[in-house]
């Protein structure tokens, strides 16, 4: 369970003794340093800091929502919002029997197409390997782009989906949410598309607020009456 | 900058500056963190009356790709003077004194910012001086670590820096101007305060041993009296004004 929280900066000791060190701390001796302004948070035996702040960094298995920079003969390179560039290979797509002859890129995937991908391998040695080959994935054919602090993607998710499940439920659209801060809306009525629109932002810029889903659920009930 | 004041007094029979300061006192400083919308992070100083804006960028692609590196991410400093921030136009231009602080300033950040959780990066930092008066460097040290935190980039600790001095035969804390261009000696001090390290330690003049130890010692005190409002800067801009 979470023992406790604290806000903290670069350089604050959180705790000392035996825990282990997760994501955005580091162990110096005895002591547990935070490395990024944000929350940490103290579990049984490890600690960890939830950013507030920074750029989206990769992680295997993440869904990302990507646009598409260009293309090579063999593979597409796809931003991925993030310091580094994905790398999808032609065979993703056509399958084995992909032969840089015959196959063109571009009847697939245009410069500027929104797919949505997981990253499928990255390490520090090479550029992230993203794959649409899966059930959800692929190209995103409607819908608008709202791009949010990476930071901020799991406030948005909210406890369980809870956030998210109240957003879709309220304006009926369709939200997919990209690790890497960009979010697809899609929606059947130009209402529930703005109101969604809406309540995203107002989720980047309270992220930090205690009672954030009652006010999202407020001002959601208030917009539809009106 | 200015012609030297010859009937200047630099510290009187009570102890008190030519800017009415005690010995121990630096200049007043603000920090803000934020402010740059199109920066990744960013953070504006007073200090004194230098008023530096600093903007960070990063990590992202490096551009020459030569210059990136397999290992580790890189940290580029251009610290740049305004034409109008001293008292006489300043040509834009890089001078040799601007490319020394830059360098100066990258490797008093470098301890502290963990590049190596980037490989083929690069991590960039503007500083632009809008007014200078004594101490630029440290100031603009201190409001780069906070922009690079703004910007969330890990780091070990942050920086703080301040510069000692002495003046009439006096150890003093934050050398301001006219005690720079009329003092004995002015030395530069860079202090990461949770981990108790130096990371940035100049020397312009004569001290002795005794002298030089006092005037780290004051260095390293002020650089806390910095850090303080460093982390009330990043507390009021993300966990409100009241902090923790």
């Amino acid at each position: 369970m979470v023992d406790k929280r604290k806000y903290v900066i670069p350089g604050d000791v959180i705790t000392t003794g035996p825990f282990r060190p997760e994501q955005n701390v580091m162990l110096v001796g005895e002591k547990i340093i935070a490395t990024a302004v944000g929350i940490s948070e103290i579990y049984d035996d490890s600690v960890k800091v939830i950013p507030l702040t920074g750029k989206y960094i990769p992680k295997i298995d993440d869904l990302v929502i990507a646009k598409v920079n260009s293309h090579t003969s063999l593979s597409w390179e796809l931003d991925i919002n993030s310091c580094y560039v994905g790398f999808l290979p032609a065979q993703d797509v056509f399958g084995r029997d992909f032969s840089a002859h015959a196959d063109e890129l571009a009847t697939k995937l245009k410069t500027g197409d929104l797919v949505a991908a997981r990253i499928a391998n990255f390490d520090r040695t090479r550029d992230p390997l993203v794959t649409i080959s899966d059930r959800d994935l692929g190209k995103i054919d409607s819908g608008i782009l709202i791009a949010i602090s990476p930071s901020k993607v799991p406030r948005l998710i909210g406890k369980r989906g809870s956030m998210i499940q109240m957003i879709e439920q309220a304006t009926n659209a369709a939200v997919t949410i990209g690790q890497n801060g960009w979010v697809v809306v899609s929606c059947d009525t130009p209402e529930g598309l703005l109101k969604a629109k809406i309540a995203i932002e107002m989720v980047n810029e309270k992220a930090h607020v205690a009672n954030l889903t009652d006010q999202v659920k407020e001002m959601l009930d208030k917009k539809s009456e009106s | 900058m200015g012609g030297r004041d010859a009937t200047m007094v630099l510290l009187d029979e009570n102890g008190i500056r030519c800017d009415g300061r005690k010995i121990d006192e630096p200049r007043k400083i603000m920090i803000r963190a934020g402010g740059l919308k199109n920066a990744d992070g960013s953070a504006y100083i007073e200090f004194g009356d230098n008023k530096i804006l600093v903007g960070v960028f990063g990590p992202r692609d490096v551009h020459p790709k030569h210059m990136s590196n397999t290992d580790t991410g890189i940290l580029r400093v251009r610290y740049h003077m305004e034409p109008f921030s001293v008292d006489e136009r300043k040509r834009p231009a890089p001078s040799r004194r601007e490319i020394e602080i830059s360098k100066v300033i990258k490797e008093a950040l470098e301890p502290a910012v963990m590049l190596e959780k980037f490989p083929r990066t690069a991590v960039d930092v503007f500083i632009e001086v809008l007014q200078a008066d004594g101490g630029t460097r440290c100031a603009a040290l201190s409001a780069a670590s906070v922009a690079l935190a703004d910007a969330g980039i890990p780091m070990r600790d942050m920086v703080a820096a301040i510069a000692s001095g002495k003046v009439a035969d006096t150890i003093i804390l934050d050398v301001n101007n006219e005690e720079d261009q009329a003092g004995q000696a002015d030395m530069p001090v860079g202090y990461m305060p949770n981990l108790k390290k130096i990371t940035l330690l100049q020397l312009d003049g004569v001290l002795t041993s005794e002298e030089y130890k006092k005037c780290v010692t004051v260095g390293v005190e002020g650089c806390k009296l910095v850090y303080e409002i460093q982390k009330q800067a990043l507390n009021d801009k993300y966990f409100g004004k009241k902090g923790d």
